[in-house]
């Protein structure tokens, strides 16, 4: 299987510190709106800041934690939890958000963008 | 084509069978049109004592359904030849089949002065308008003396007519004709008990005499009995007995019981095959069933025939059981309890230091042809419960059927506890709706796996609720275990990790997830949690890592509305603002372009505000004085006030003095829910408490304290507590309250189905927060106590530490560059957001006549295009 992986431009956004574990922040990331979460392990996810259903910006502020493992962000406009792996809505069929992919360099979250 | 159908008589019965021909009658094959001879819609004539605790006619109305109803305009006459009904209005109306459902009327010994004013009888809700009237006048009354009212008639409806006026102020004193109370329903020696306990409650009773006159006397009534004794009374009221309302039938020529009752065969069919009766009015093979169940059960088997079915009754199987109702004295009988079958065995438990008394009549020992013992006096025939009526609900289902255990055991004290798999299928779980074990255990199989599911696809425990524990055992003997786990990460109930949190002294959700649940919880246990921890006071919501616990409203201290902004309100405690208070609101939602909006807790919301301008927002109003209100937290929103003695020249008690001192006092405090209080400083009640979870309502003597009451998608009246309590206890029972409710309901869930969900319900609530049967009310209080010495300002708390500030950014990386997504247009000169794509578009009047418009302001539209109907 050969998986087409785009090329990025990454985009500095913060330092770590101000991810809270199990909370998420938004960024504004080249005129897009992006929900970045830190997991409690210490992993680093970032989805679409706009929650699909309601369509209010929001999505960084919904409560973090995991469906069978799977992490998750809930919305906090009407409680729909999205998987913070692959964007995929739990609770409606057929609704997902984009990824990002997100690292850390020199102790800085940056995403990357195709 | 359609048939019509007239049915004489709105009560239970009649609306039952609308009801069961309504939901089966899918091709509309009936018209049916009904006549009643009371004003009112049919009503829950079985809770209709429930009247005088303050339940409203409209909660005990009974679901509308849809068809036509003449109310107030009773039949006179049938023309059975004709087949047609002509009612008191002199409307005439054709039938294909009549059905009469007239129910009984009160029977009235005939003793001179039994029309006298103050002489009432006890069975509708006129009558009952009629009792507290004079009730009230009575005790209005001046000069010295006791007032007090004679009942005659000891029986159920007796014993629910005494406490009725024992309610409403009265002494009552009961006069029982035969030697004890309850004769039809209980023997002897529960008798004797029965009689012990009615009179410890309050109620004088006279057995083994009549009333043989009643006179009046100086403005008041004298009752003399046959004894000779002369009791005075203010009111008297008959309960003694009924009688079938047969006189339209019989004038009809329908052919009656020897006893009265409209004679119907097994399917309820008339002496005339187009004409069928049902309920107390119907004499079933020759008897009548004054109890709403029977009457049920035949109503459906009309409904079932009407439509061309082939059910029929089976007299014998009529569940018979009766239990009183809300003396606090526990009684129930059911089947043979007075061992009238030939050959029964009475089984006897009496305990008159427990007060309890309880009697199980059982098959005696029956033998084959050959002589071998085929039926160890093993088959439940009946019972008597007196004192403790408990274990009601699991026996009744049995009778009928072999005992699972020696009868002795099954009575004794601490002895066999049935579970619901002792119960045969055939067993009626359910009397009122006679719903068998074996309905309710294919309804779980089809996937009703709670009580509200039982509820709604059987109708099991929908009228008196006493199956409702049993309905939980079969779903547990069905092994659907009714899951109490919060989410799947705790197995706990939330009531449980309350418990565990307040015991283990855990005070972070990574520690509990950790050693007593799984994964890393979800936005169902998180706030739940964020919420315990919370009320048991253990800092700013925010500190550590409860930030992470909260939702967005409790994250960010406002509440999210649908654009992603957020409302801002400042708590008013009572409803009470001064001018400058309303100037300074006024200037900040003008400054940051809020829209502004009076809410019905009597406070100001401020609508619109993005995330990164509450801060500057709040230090605004934290600077004018202002506090959180909570708006955004499961916890106190607002205790509404009327102006009391301030202002209103009713008033008896100081109400908004008393709103502001209990807003201050429960401010902050974090529950399973959000809750509201309401004063109100007279019975008028212009507060509206009584729709609040804790209500409260001037007396002249004090307090009377209501609770349990919603509005919202299930509106409730909140229901009394304890009455005439002078202001510290009131607030000492209050607390009580509201820790309790903390600590033991559900997640979301409001003070209303939490009481209903106690085993006991009111009952049990007022045991444990008044009369402290658990010995809990200390330890209540001193955590009321702790929470109101900790109370701080969430949002100063926030405005004070840099770190709390600093996530009130829009985004990390541009913190005040606003969410472009949240777009404003102006609506009736606000700002309001973008209506979402066809979802909300501004509401514009249109009127189909003309109308003018008066004042200035801005216009209506009034339409009247041409054609309109006019
Ligand atoms: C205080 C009280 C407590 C009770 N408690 C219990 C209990 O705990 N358990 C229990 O099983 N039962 C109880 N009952 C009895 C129960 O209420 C009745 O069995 C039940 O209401 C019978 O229903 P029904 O429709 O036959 O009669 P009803 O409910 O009496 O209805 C008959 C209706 O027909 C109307 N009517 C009469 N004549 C005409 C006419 N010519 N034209 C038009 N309308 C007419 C009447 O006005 C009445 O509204 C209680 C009754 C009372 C009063
Ligand atoms: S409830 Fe009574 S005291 Fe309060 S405003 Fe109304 S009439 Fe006045």
């Amino acid at each position: 299987m050969t998986t087409v992986v785009p090329d990025l431009r990454w985009h500095d956004v913060c330092d770590l510190a101000r991810l809270l574990p199990e909370r998420g922040a938004a960024a504004l990331v080249d005129g897009r709106q992006v929900a970045i979460f830190r997991t409690h392990d210490g992993g680093l996810h970032a989805v679409d800041n706009i929650d699909p259903i309601s369509g209010a910006a929001v999505l960084s502020r919904g409560i973090v934690g995991d469906r069978g493992g799977v992490p998750t962000v809930a919305s906090p406009v009407y409680k729909e939890s999205f998987s913070l792996l692959d964007g995929r809505c739990l609770d409606a069929d057929g609704v997902s958000v984009t990824v990002y992919a997100v690292r850390i360099t020199d102790g800085r979250v940056q995403i990357g963008i195709p | 084509m359609n048939r019509q159908l007239v049915v004489i008589g709105n009560g239970m019965v009649g609306h039952r069978l609308v009801q069961a021909l309504r939901e089966r009658d899918t091709r509309r094959e009936w018209h049916v049109t009904v006549l009643g001879e009371e004003t009112r819609p049919a009503y829950d004539r079985v809770a209709l004592s429930s009247y005088v605790d303050g339940t409203t006619a409209d909660e005990l109305t009974l679901p509308e359904l849809g068809v036509q109803l003449h109310l107030g305009d009773p039949a006179v006459a049938i023309d059975r030849a004709a087949r047609r009904v002509r009612t008191a209005s002199g409307r005439t109306l054709s039938y294909d089949a009549l059905v009469l459902a007239t129910g009984s009327v009160p029977f009235v010994p005939p003793v001179p002065g039994r029309d006298l004013p103050g002489c009432f009888v006890y069975r509708t809700l006129d009558d009952l308008d009629a009792i507290t009237a004079a009730a009230e006048a009575a005790v209005a009354r001046p000069g010295p003396g006791r007032r007090s009212a004679v009942v005659v008639g000891g029986g159920l409806l007796g014993l629910e007519a005494a406490r009725a006026l024992r309610r409403l102020g009265l002494s009552p004193q009961v006069v029982e004709i035969a030697p004890r109370l309850m004769p039809v329903q209980v023997d002897e020696g529960g008798g004797a008990l029965l009689r012990r306990l009615v009179e410890s409650s309050d109620l004088a009773v006279r057995c083994g005499v009549s009333v043989t006159a009643v006179a009046p006397d100086r403005g008041r009534l004298t009752a003399t009995l046959s004894d000779g004794v002369e009791l005075d009374a203010d009111l008297v009221v008959f309960s003694a007995g009924i009688r079938p309302a047969d006189a339209l039938a019989r004038a009809a020529g329908l052919a009656l019981g020897e006893r009265g009752g409209v004679l119907v065969d097994n399917r309820c069919r008339t002496s005339d095959e187009d004409v069928w009766a049902i309920g107390e009015v119907a004499a079933l093979e020759g008897r009548t069933y004054g109890l709403v169940a029977p009457g049920y059960a035949m109503a459906e088997v009309v409904a079932d025939r009407l439509l061309g079915g082939q059910a029929t009754m089976t007299p014998a199987e009529l569940d018979m059981s009766t239990q009183l109702k809300m003396l606090g004295v526990d009684v129930a009988s059911f089947g043979d309890a007075q061992a009238a079958t030939p050959g029964a065995l009475e089984v006897v438990v009496d305990d008159p230091v427990a007060g309890t008394y309880s009697k199980l009549v059982v098959s005696g020992p029956a033998r084959s042809d050959s002589g071998e013992l085929v039926d160890g006096a093993r088959t439940l025939l009946g019972g008597v419960l007196v004192g403790d009526a408990s274990r009601f609900a699991s026996l009744r289902p049995l009778v009928g059927s072999p005992l699972p255990a020696d009868p002795a055991a099954m009575i004794a004290p601490g002895g066999v506890e049935l579970g619901a798999d002792a119960l045969p299928d055939s067993a009626q779980i359910c009397s009122c709706n006679a719903v068998t074990k074996g309905a309710i255990t294919s309804a779980i199989a089809g996937g009703a796996h709670d009580v509200p599911a039982l509820k709604a696809c059987t109708r099991a425990g929908t009228s008196c609720g006493s199956c409702v524990p049993l309905l939980k055992k079969v779903l547990a003997t069905e092994g659907v275990e009714v899951s109490k786990a919060l989410c799947e990460h705790f197995g706990q109930s939330r009531a449980e990790l309350f418990e565990v949190v307040a015991g283990t002294g855990i005070r972070t959700f990574s520690e509990l997830v950790d050693r007593f649940g799984r994964g890393r919880g979800c936005d169902i246990c998180k706030p739940a949690i964020a919420s315990i921890l919370a009320s048991l006071g253990t800092g700013h919501v925010h500190d550590g890592e409860q930030a992470a616990l909260q939702d967005t409203n409790d994250h960010f201290l406002a509440n999210l509305q649908r654009n992603g902004t957020y409302s801002v309100v400042p708590r008013l405690p009572g409803g009470e603002v001064s001018p400058a208070q309303l100037i300074t609101i006024g200037e900040v939602a003008r400054d940051f372009g809020l829209y502004t909006k009076i809410t019905g807790g009597q406070r100001i919301d401020m609508f619109g505000a993005r995330v990164e301008q509450l801060p500057a927002i709040w230090r605004r109003l934290v600077d004018a004085g202002f506090e959180s209100g909570h708006a955004y937290g499961k916890a106190l929103r607002t205790v509404k006030s009327c102006v009391g003695t301030t202002w209103c020249r009713y008033g008896v008690q100081d109400s908004v003095g008393l709103a502001v001192a209990l807003e201050l006092r429960y401010r902050g405090l974090r529950a399973p829910h959000k809750f509201k209080s309401g004063v109100s400083g007279c019975a008028r009640e212009c507060a509206e408490a009584r729709s609040k979870d804790f209500g409260i309502i001037a007396t002249e003597q004090g307090w009377n304290l209501y609770v349990g009451g919603n509005g919202g998608f299930t509106p409730r009246h909140a229901e009394l507590l304890a009455s005439d309590l002078d202001t510290e206890q009131l607030v000492t029972i209050i607390d009580r309250f509201l820790m309790f409710y903390i600590r033991t309901a559900d997640r979301l869930q409001r003070t209303a189905s939490w009481i209903e969900s106690l085993e006991g319900g009111l009952e049990h609530l007022r045991a444990v927060v008044v009369e402290d049967s658990l010995g809990i009310c200390a330890d209540l209080e001193a955590a009321m106590e702790k929470h109101v010495g900790s109370y701080a300002d969430e949002w100063r708390g926030v405005l004070e530490d840099e770190e709390k500030l600093a996530r009130f950014v829009s985004f990390v990386n541009a913190p005040d560059t606003p969410d472009a997504t949240i777009e404003v247009v102006r609506e009736r000169g606000q700002p309001v957001p973008l209506p979402a794509p066809g979802v909300r578009q501004p509401t514009e009047l249109r009127l189909r006549r003309p109308c003018a418009v008066i004042g200035a302001g801005a216009p209506i539209t009034a339409h009247d295009p041409a054609g309109a109907d006019r």
